[in-house]
């Protein structure tokens, strides 16, 4: 019955004379007050996002065993790799700027050094040595797509911390 | 304001009369700070740093106010330490908060160096311990503790977060899924895009721009992972650029930190496999 009559309404009211021309009112009105609000907010908020600071991050967010761990991944990657630029590139110019780098002058150079600075040079690259190769594992395993839930993922880290401190302590002293 | 809260206290000392299962029905937060007699003998005093900024004044640099509440007054969540700041001694602190169960994802932020949802996060009752509470981590931020989440909206937005299909389902209704299929959505389906994720992996800090971060990666996975849609192809080619995943270097952050329990760094993972072997 409702729906009948809502029908009939509806057929009476399209044929009134204006219907084609008469317009949601409410809504337009609406639209347009929305449109000026927008430009004017928009002016805000660029002014705004002009000041926005951004929120602190690295010095703030708590050290744990997984960014921490990612962080000196890069870094000793980059001592590793950079050392061994380096020596290489001074190891080609070696002849042309009359530098000895043979093994037997560097051998007899690295034998007159004193003790401390012999194991402080060790430790300097078997800690970043041991550190990557450990941890590079657990970044072999993760790329399998294994050893992702947390605890594993914490127990793997510290894991490889101590695995790095045991043999370069051993490499360094031994 | 100050009507309802003598009303309030009124209401109160009257219903301290009756048993204290009455009294349940009140808010665990009380409405009267201000003149609160001497601190109980056994009051829990912890502190609260929160990090303020004030848009109104953009000169001035963001700084970190402290407040001090009473424990035993409060409710055992942040959010509800928060909540009773603002109505009681501060007013103008300014937070992100809805449905205080953890559905929403509104009240994410960095909490003792950690981000999660302040309504799911526990005040540690230590009261030596001082607490600090930041907004998430490498955002611009509107104001206080809430970040402008435009651009993590945008890149939502990005990965087309809705099924795909051109052919009609088979039997003219629905798109049926095995148990097995459906399976595979279970831990992607649940994220609540709090973005705490993304915006505790230091790589999503440097490269906002250009990565998509754990979260939207996370979602772009759930649509991957969907056996009814028709768009896997489209969406890995989406992907397949030098930063929109490959940013990712498994830092693990973000897996750490969802208060929602999910595993974005795996998701990230069979995104990357799916990539690899296809």
């Amino acid at each position: 019955m409702a729906s009948q009559r809502i029908f009939q309404l509806g057929l009476r009211r399209m044929a009134t004379p204006g219907f084609s021309k008469m317009q949601p009112a409410g809504r337009m009105v609406q639209r347009r007050l929305a449109g000026n609000m927008a430009a004017q907010e928009k002016e805000i908020l660029v002014k705004q996002r002009l000041h926005r600071p951004v929120s602190p991050h690295i010095s703030i967010y708590r050290p744990q065993i997984t960014w921490y761990a990612s962080g000196l991944n890069r870094v000793t990657g980059v001592i590793l790799s950079g050392s061994l630029y380096l020596f290489g590139i001074a190891y080609l110019a070696a002849p042309a700027l009359g530098w000895h780098l043979e093994t037997q002058s560097m051998v007899a150079a690295v034998a007159a050094w004193p003790a401390f600075v012999k194991v402080g040079l060790k430790a300097f690259f078997a800690f970043p040595f041991f550190f990557h190769s450990f941890n590079g594992l657990r970044h072999l395993a993760w790329d399998f797509g294994v050893g992702f839930a947390n605890k594993t993922v914490i127990r793997s880290g510290w894991t490889a911390v101590g695995l790095t401190v045991a043999s370069a302590l051993y490499y360094t002293l031994f | 304001m100050a009507t309802t809260r003598s009303l309030a206290r009124l209401a109160t000392r009257r219903l301290a009369m009756r048993p204290a299962v009455f009294a349940r029905g009140f808010a665990s937060v009380q409405t009267s700070t201000a003149k609160e007699p001497l601190p109980d003998k056994d009051a829990k005093i912890k502190t609260f740093h929160i990090y303020r900024w004030n848009p109104d004044e953009p000169e001035s640099k963001p700084r970190m106010q402290s407040y001090t509440l009473d424990l035993n007054k409060t409710g055992p969540m942040m959010l509800d330490a928060l909540i009773r700041i603002k109505n009681e001694m501060d007013p103008t602190l300014t937070f992100r908060r809805s449905c205080r169960e953890g559905i929403c994802g509104s009240c994410a932020m960095n909490i003792d160096g950690v981000n999660t949802l302040a309504c799911l996060c526990r005040i540690p009752t230590e009261t030596t311990k001082e607490s600090r509470i930041y907004p998430l981590p490498h955002m611009y931020i509107v104001k206080d503790l809430v970040p402008d989440m435009t651009l993590f909206y945008k890149q939502y937005r990005s990965i087309k977060p809705y099924l795909q299909r051109d052919t009609p389902p088979p039997d003219g209704r629905e798109y049926r899924q095995s148990k097995e299929e459906r399976k595979k959505l279970d831990g992607l389906y649940e994220c609540i895009l709090c973005a705490c994720c993304s915006t505790s992996c230091p790589s999503y800090w440097w490269n906002q721009e250009e990565y998509l971060g754990p979260a939207v990666l996370l979602q772009s996975y759930r649509w991957l992972a969907d056996s009814r849609d028709e768009r896997t192809a489209e969406r890995q080619d989406a992907l397949n650029n030098s930063m929109s995943v490959y940013r990712c270097h498994t830092i693990l952050n973000c897996s750490r930190t969802c208060p929602k329990g999910l595993n974005p760094a795996l998701a990230i993972a069979e995104i990357k496999k799916s990539m690899a072997f296809t």
